[in-house]
């Protein structure tokens, strides 16, 4: 079932949960709504849902428009975010809701059992039916949220926030299950996360929201090396920021201090944007960016080291080397091997891609005197 | 020192042994003379005369009139209230609407006011001299000065009580289980019946007894709109106060035993449902 939401608009009160939203999503796919609390996300699962009405816009299953056709009717699997399971029914029973509350085509009681038990088997809970919710861990709780959803039968499946309330490891595992659940039953699936590392892992594509518009719709690849706007880059991912000037193909701080050729910007104020490994340090003696180092810390096997550079000093961090020593207020020099520059473009941002050999040309020659500063 | 032996912590809140004592102490004496010593008098003046007099007093025509009515006024507020209760519970938990912050005052209402002036309210809607008065009384019904009348102001005295032991609760609750009940496919009745009301049941029977407790209890307002006309529109506690003005005073105590022993009832009944109450309720705290 390919779901298809049109120019959804949906405000609160004076501010704008949704605005002019358009999103597909395709038959069997799985895909990840992703952006910070506020952004819209949850807002547009539930009108999805037939939760919310929107303002303006509509939501179609396959072709046929969902707008108008009671909650009850649309055939859609949700999974709450803290799981709202029934608390005074058995787990069986909770499963069971949704086929007993069935008008047509109701299973007779022995089938509804079997089919419970089926469920059970598939987000393995299986001997777990008597069991009230309270007596469950909150990973068992998610299971059978999801056993409870996926039992009508549903046309589209969304979850939101579905690990949002675990711990780190017992989410780690749900979701490598979810994905074999997905795989297994094809559902058209839709998720919310605010867990960028989750939603690259789990989804095949990924919709990053923020402030009630869709900054991107791509592949977690796509997403991750060619961030469309500031915002995605910055959200997905650590990220440092320099305001630079760009003019005659060049993007530029302080008198050329940093000097890099950015290809067909448009000329004017933009933002470099560096990931820590578009960052390298200077250790052949080569010319680099002076910078003072103000803090180190240690992430995983990597050195991550914060520098200031620039007359405003402007913080860039990098992974180093664990292996090398680095002290705060020591002095160093970084090369930009990567990274990305925005310019206000025609239509939201213009953007282009660092290549590394791009920027090797620097003037540093005033880099001692700003240092002193 | 032996290290195996658990140390005493001194809690952050805990007072010391005086303060407590004294604070227990001051709590059970107020209880004693304001509550316990007042019931027992009741039960001691109700016998004062002998079991004779006791029995004559209960087995009186206008005793068992006056049980008759109150048991009526009761089995017809409670039920009303128990609606009223329930939807003005789900309207101002489940959904946002404005006039909400209004509409909680107004369920407060009853609490504030005075009963007298709650059962003038009665008498200036419903008098010779209102609007709706002559135009009842030429359609052949009596409010005033009759049951309707006495089961109204009842009603409006009593309608907070379960209204306000559910807002609470529902609100806590929220209305993700509602939303999770329609998502898979129930209409609004099954919802109702298999969701909101398993989750508000001890709330629900807390409050049915509260409101009952009161229903048979009030004097202030029923007393202005009843017209106190003897075996007909005395419930229980005007039938006690008239009893004690006519100096029949061992008689007055017979039949507030009986009222008192109604409340006891209600308070033993309240106070197991609570002990039940708090269980379910740190249940679903725990979900």
């Amino acid at each position: 079932m390919q779901v298809r939401a049109e120019n959804i608009s949906k405000r609160y009160a004076n501010m704008a949960a949704l605005d002019d939203v358009s999103l597909t999503v395709g038959s069997g796919e799985l895909v990840a709504l992703l952006g910070p609390s506020g952004s819209g996300k949850t807002t547009l699962l539930r009108t999805i849902a037939g939760l919310e009405h929107p303002d303006a816009g509509a939501v179609y299953f396959n072709d046929r428009d969902a707008s108008e056709s009671r909650i009850q009717d649309r055939g859609v699997g949700f999974v709450f975010q803290h799981y709202a399971l029934f608390k005074h029914m058995r787990v069986m029973d909770n499963i069971a809701f949704g086929l007993r509350a069935r008008k047509t085509n109701k299973p007779s009681e022995s089938e509804i059992k079997r089919r419970v038990m089926e469920l059970l088997d598939l987000v393995q809970l299986s001997g777990l039916d008597h069991r009230f919710p309270s007596q469950l861990s909150g990973g068992q709780r998610q299971r059978v949220a999801l056993a409870r959803a996926l039992a009508i039968e549903p046309s589209v499946l969304l979850l939101d926030e579905p690990f949002g309330a675990l711990d780190a490891r017992v989410r780690k595992d749900l979701r490598r299950w979810l994905r074999e659940i997905h795989e297994r039953t094809g559902h058209t699936t839709l998720f919310v996360t605010h867990d960028q590392e989750e939603a690259l892992e789990l989804a095949d594509r990924v919709v990053v929201m923020n402030k009630g518009k869709i900054e991107q719709s791509a592949t977690p690849d796509e997403i991750y090396d060619t961030p469309a706007t500031p915002f995605v880059f910055s959200f997905i991912g650590e990220s440092s920021v320099i305001p630079v000037q760009v003019g005659n193909g060049r993007a530029t701080l302080d008198e050329r201090m940093l000097d890099l050729e950015v290809g067909n910007l448009p000329d004017g104020p933009a933002q470099l944007y560096l990931r820590p490994e578009d960052v390298a340090m200077v250790t052949d003696g080569g010319p680099g960016i002076p910078g003072l180092v103000v803090s180190t810390r240690r992430i995983g096997g990597m050195r991550r080291v914060t520098i200031e550079c620039g007359l405003a000093r402007h913080r860039i961090e990098f992974d180093a080397s664990a292996e090398v020593t680095i002290a705060n207020s020591q002095r160093l020099q970084v090369r930009v091997i990567g990274g990305r520059v925005y310019g206000a473009g025609s239509e939201g941002y213009a953007t282009e891609k660092l290549a590394a050999s791009a920027t090797s040309d620097f003037k540093w020659a005033k880099a001692e005197g700003w240092l002193d500063r | 020192m032996n290290s195996a032996k658990p140390r005493k912590m001194r809690q952050a809140i805990g007072e010391g042994r005086w303060t407590r004592l004294t604070l227990i102490t001051i709590a059970l004496v107020f209880l004693g003379l304001m509550l316990i010593a007042p019931l027992l008098v009741v039960f001691v003046e109700a016998f004062s005369r002998g079991v004779g007099v006791y029995i004559d007093a209960l087995a009186m025509p206008d005793t068992m009139a006056a049980l008759r009515l109150t048991l009526l006024v009761a089995a017809i507020a409670v039920p009303v209230n128990l609606v009223f209760g329930v939807a003005a519970a789900w309207a101002i938990a489940k959904f946002e609407f404005k006039g909400k912050a209004f509409l909680l005052t107004l369920i407060d209402l009853p609490f504030a006011v005075s009963p007298v002036v709650s059962g003038l309210i009665f008498v200036l809607l419903f008098g010779a001299n209102s609007v709706l008065g002559p135009w009842l009384d030429g359609a052949g019904i009596k409010v005033l000065f009759a049951v309707p009348g006495i089961v109204l102001a009842t009603i409006f005295i009593t309608f907070p009580f379960i209204a306000r032991e559910l807002i609470p609760l529902m609100q806590q609750q929220g209305s993700s289980e509602e939303e999770a009940a329609v998502s898979l496919g129930a209409g609004g009745w099954r919802t109702f019946f298999q969701v909101t009301l398993p989750n508000v049941k001890w709330g629900l029977l807390y409050g049915v007894l509260l409101c009952n407790a009161r229903a048979m209890g009030e004097f202030g307002a029923v007393t202005v709109v009843s017209g106190n006309i003897r075996g007909v529109t005395t419930t229980l506690p005007l039938h006690i106060e008239i009893l004690y003005n006519d100096n029949k005073a061992a008689a007055a105590f017979a039949v507030a035993s009986l009222l008192a022993l109604l409340a006891l009832v209600t308070l033993a009944v309240k106070t197991l449902l609570e002990a039940r109450f708090a269980n379910s309720l740190a249940a679903q705290r725990r979900h």
